[in-house]
């Protein structure tokens, strides 16, 4: 039984990963399969110890049986996955019809001179299974549409937004609603970004974006460098951890707006709107 | 009449964090961006006294104006 082989080979309550890979051997497991069995069993794989005083080893468990869709795998959803397959979640999607260009190499984590003109998700998948080989991911290279929301999103806990255009996140936002998936949005321009939360049945995103329905914003007059993406990716992965596990203070019905220029971070409340004129 | 603004991200460039500014009676959310030469395409959300605006809402006396760009990228 699998207890008792990690019983017999754990250091504590740690399994070190040649251990996993004995287990995998031996029981002829999937590395995820392993993951999971290990984590079951109540033992830690040794590669989360600096996670478990803040996350517990019940709370790993719930990180690796969530799914997370990661819409957009450029800047924002290069650092996303990244950080989420890092700290375990066990599966994730990766949506993106692109390649990697070259001037994506400024700020995109996942591109590289050995990816440029790989497709995007592709690229996702390759990284994460040397990343964390736990992690299981379902790329899609294609772009994210209503029509395919339903099939792209099937069996998702929460939808983390990676996109760079205004009009495809409304898209998102209104096939979450109404799958009842819950949203992580972000979305960068310069030394500045925003972040919120949107559950079903809230519209933040539509008050957000009332004005221009369009595609793009102030980012296509500031462009994006390295370091905003990654800040406000990293914002987005912390909401997303806290929406699977239940804890601290989420962004819902608020915006976090990011000033990297003023170093200045603010929550703005929305609250309902005003009825003059 | 006189109001408040607070500007955010992007918009305080070459302009000012917060402020209160003096208007003419009745001025519009626009027309306070139009005078802080704000072009209207870049306007995201508009917040009327912490509540949400559009940029016709016409201001008055006392009125607390916050305004954010539209950001997109990603």
């Amino acid at each position: 039984m699998l207890h008792e082989f990690l019983a017999e080979r754990a250091e504590g309550d740690l399994v070190p990963w040649p251990v996993q890979a004995e287990a995998m051997r031996h029981f002829r497991l999937s590395c995820g399969e392993a993951e999971g069995g290990i984590l079951e069993a109540g033992f830690l794989p040794t590669r989360y110890r600096r996670n478990r005083r803040m996350i517990s080893v019940a709370q790993q468990l719930t990180l690796f049986r969530s799914q997370v869709a990661v819409v957009g795998c450029g800047g924002l959803g290069g650092y996303v996955l990244e950080e989420l397959a890092r700290l375990g979640v066990g599966r994730l999607v990766a949506i993106d019809p692109d390649t990697f260009e070259e001037h994506n190499l400024n700020r995109q984590l996942l591109a590289s001179q050995a990816t440029l003109g790989r497709n995007k998700s592709a690229a996702a998948a390759e990284r994460i299974a040397q990343v964390n080989p736990a992690v299981t991911v379902r790329a899609i290279q294609a772009p994210f549409t209503r029509e395919v929301a339903t099939e792209l999103l099937e069996g998702v806990d929460v939808v983390a937004d990676g996109l760079d255009r205004i009009d495809t996140r409304l898209e998102l936002a209104a096939a979450c609603g109404v799958l009842g998936i819950p949203l992580v949005h972000g979305a960068i321009a310069g030394w500045f970004g925003y972040v919120t939360t949107v559950f079903p049945g809230e519209d933040t995103l539509q008050r957000l974006y009332s004005r221009r329905p369009t595609t793009k914003g102030i980012e296509a007059d500031l462009g994006n460098p390295s370091f905003t993406p990654a800040v406000v990716a990293s914002l987005e992965v912390a909401e997303i951890v806290k929406i699977r596990l239940g804890i601290g203070t989420l962004l819902r019905g608020r915006v976090l707006c990011v000033n990297l220029l003023d170093m200045d971070m603010e929550c703005v409340a929305l609250a309902e709107a005003t009825t003059s004129t | 009449m006189r109001i408040t603004v607070r500007l955010f991200l992007s918009f305080r460039a070459g302009r000012f964090h917060t402020e209160t500014i003096e208007c003419p009676a009745g001025i519009t959310v626009a027309g306070v961006a139009s005078d802080l030469a704000l072009l209207d395409d870049t306007i995201g959300l508009v917040l009327v006294n912490d509540r949400q605006a559009d940029v016709q809402h016409e201001l008055t006396d006392g009125d607390r104006l916050a305004l954010f760009p539209v950001v997109g990228g990603g």
